[in-house]
């Protein structure tokens, strides 16, 4: 198992050598909704706190980044720092709202924050482009690389999506991600040994919307485009999904999740034209046959095994 | 000389049912009380008032001269309140070193720190290892909760509010459930508490409770009915009737 990790990192690296550029793109989705998991898995899974308006965070990064950079006349890196720190306080305001509740209500506060989100985008046609969102994005060079090609912008892509995956995972193991953890099993506890249990939410609410924001800035530069439908709740749903289905709470979970989905979504739907009915058979399956998600479910099956071998 | 704990006319009701019914009280810096009652007595209710847990309808509450009738649990625990559950309220799939690190961190300004791996902190290790050597846990350190016997998830209680170096510790019934070899290690763990550290404890077991408390304050449907010695207590009639059932 200590191979496990520079083998990932090494094939990670050797993805753009796939012939096939179709397929180097396909990685390239899997990496961006692989962050985006990894951000919502911060309160699904380490908060206890189910969301279903995710879409929004990822959805304004990519708005503001394709609004300023085409409209707005900003460079690409402030653009992109911008539409973070856009994405960062509608988080933080959102918090606000949506930590009102826990379980149900914070589900259904989320759910009707992304709506609303969904609604600007759709109607206020003179900032948002309305049903034909924004086009006319192009790729920026850093250092003067050209991302016009799969390949680079997998390494683009790559070199961003890492770190935020890296960030993600140090927080989670912090002091403040061990806090997390406590007050999702044990808020009442948590709160009388001291620990602020809404800030503690809070700034892990604040912290999963910047995530998703990354992977929002990825998500328009890899389209070049951004419409209505990207915050639509199937999109809330489906991340959510993702993490569920990869293991919710594991580090690995929902980046398994991603992969997952964003395969059956590209390539099965290649194949077979009812590749939805596809997609709920599998998480039905996932569901009933490992319901702590598959990156745990594959580790208890992998270790039974290895038990009965030996 | 100095009040640790001065509780003033305080009242809460549930539902228009009173729990705590004009309950005043007052516990000196370094005092063992014992808070006596049958069930319903409103013992358990009186914690969570004084932690913030729930809001009082009306009176005052004061923590070393400070007022915490509005406060909130995570302020009071920083004020130097520890308290333990009645109901055993740990971190079931953590290990016994993990729930004290928790306690740790929380009267610590590390608990913001989200930069650091926990696990680069030997200190904080070091000291929730430490504790649990207080209670006589060392050697189950690295167990999760959920593997332990009940009497040692009863001393990790007492570990995790004695890990923040409280002044003033609430212990809620700590003997419920033990046997009897568990209860004298309890007492042990009690009886090594150090004495400048106040403590009010809920307990129906009199034998240790007695033994372990100077004063006794008595509650009965939400309200003091007698505070007194061991031996006043004991000789009060009234008492006896609603407590000792004669």
């Amino acid at each position: 198992m200590k191979l496990g990790a520079p083998v990932f990192a090494v094939a990670l690296l050797l993805v753009p050598l796939i012939p096939s550029p179709y397929y180097v793109n396909v990685a390239s989705q899997i990496l961006i909704a692989a962050v985006f998991a990894s951000s919502l898995n911060l309160l699904v899974g380490y908060a206890g706190l189910t969301s279903l308006g995710h879409a929004a965070y990822l959805g304004v990064a990519a708005y503001a980044v394709a609004w300023l950079t085409t409209l707005g006349g900003l460079g690409h890196l402030a653009a992109a720092l911008v539409a973070l720190a856009v994405t960062t306080a509608t988080a933080a305001c959102f918090g606000v709202l949506a930590l009102r509740g826990t379980g149900l209500a914070f589900l259904m506060i989320t759910l009707a924050l992304g709506q609303i989100l969904w609604g600007i985008a759709y109607r206020w046609v003179s900032l948002t482009g309305g049903d034909n969102g924004i086009t006319g994005l192009t790729r920026p060079q850093p250092f003067g690389f050209d991302l016009t090609s799969p390949g680079a912008f997998y390494y683009f892509t790559l070199a961003i999506a890492a770190p935020t995956a890296a960030a993600i995972a140090l927080y989670v193991r912090s002091p403040l991600g061990a806090a997390v953890q406590g007050t999702r099993d044990q808020p009442r506890r948590m709160s009388a040994l001291g620990h602020n249990v809404w800030m503690v939410n809070w700034i892990t609410f604040v912290f999963a919307g910047t995530g998703a924001g990354v992977a929002g800035i990825l998500f328009v530069y890899y389209n070049q485009f951004i419409g209505p439908q990207t915050l639509n709740l199937t999109n809330s749903a489906e991340v959510l999904l993702m993490v569920i289905s990869g293991g919710a709470g594991t580090l690995l979970g929902p980046i398994i999740g991603a992969a997952t989905v964003v395969i059956l979504k590209n390539v099965v739907s290649a194949y077979i034209t009812r590749w939805v009915m596809l997609l709920g058979a599998v998480f039905v399956l996932i569901v009933v046959f490992m319901p702590e998600g598959l990156g745990p479910g594959l580790h208890r099956l992998w270790h039974t095994r290895s038990k009965s071998t030996s | 000389m100095a009040h640790a704990l001065e509780i003033n006319e305080l009242r809460k009701s549930f539902g228009g049912l009173p729990a705590i019914n004009g309950v005043s009280l007052a516990v000196a810096e370094g005092e063992r009380r014992l808070l006596l009652g049958p069930n319903g007595a409103g013992k358990t209710t009186l914690f969570n008032l004084i932690t913030g847990e729930l809001r009082p309808d009306g009176g005052a509450i004061r923590v070393f001269g400070r007022d915490v009738a509005r406060g909130r649990p995570d302020r009071c625990a920083h004020l130097g309140v520890g308290r333990t559950y009645q109901i055993i309220t740990l971190f079931p799939r953590s290990t016994l070193a993990q729930n004290v690190v928790l306690a740790l961190l929380g009267v610590s300004p590390r608990r913001w720190d989200p930069l650091t791996a926990l696990s680069a902190h030997p200190s904080l290790w070091k000291r929730a290892r430490a504790v649990l050597g207080r209670v006589g846990l060392a050697a189950s350190a690295g167990k999760p909760v959920m593997e332990t016997a009940y009497g040692e998830q009863r001393r990790l209680e007492i570990a995790m509010a004695l890990a923040q170096a409280p002044r003033l510790l609430l212990l809620d019934e700590p003997f419920a459930g033990l046997s009897r070899e568990e209860r004298r290690d309890m007492q042990a763990v009690l009886g090594a508490i150090p004495r400048e550290v106040t403590v009010l404890m809920i307990e129906h077991d009199m034998d240790v409770a007695l033994s372990f408390a100077e004063r006794i304050t008595v509650l009965h449907y939400g309200q003091v009915i007698m505070e007194g010695t061991r031996g006043e207590i004991v000789a009060n009639p009234r008492v006896r009737e609603i407590y000792l059932g004669e």
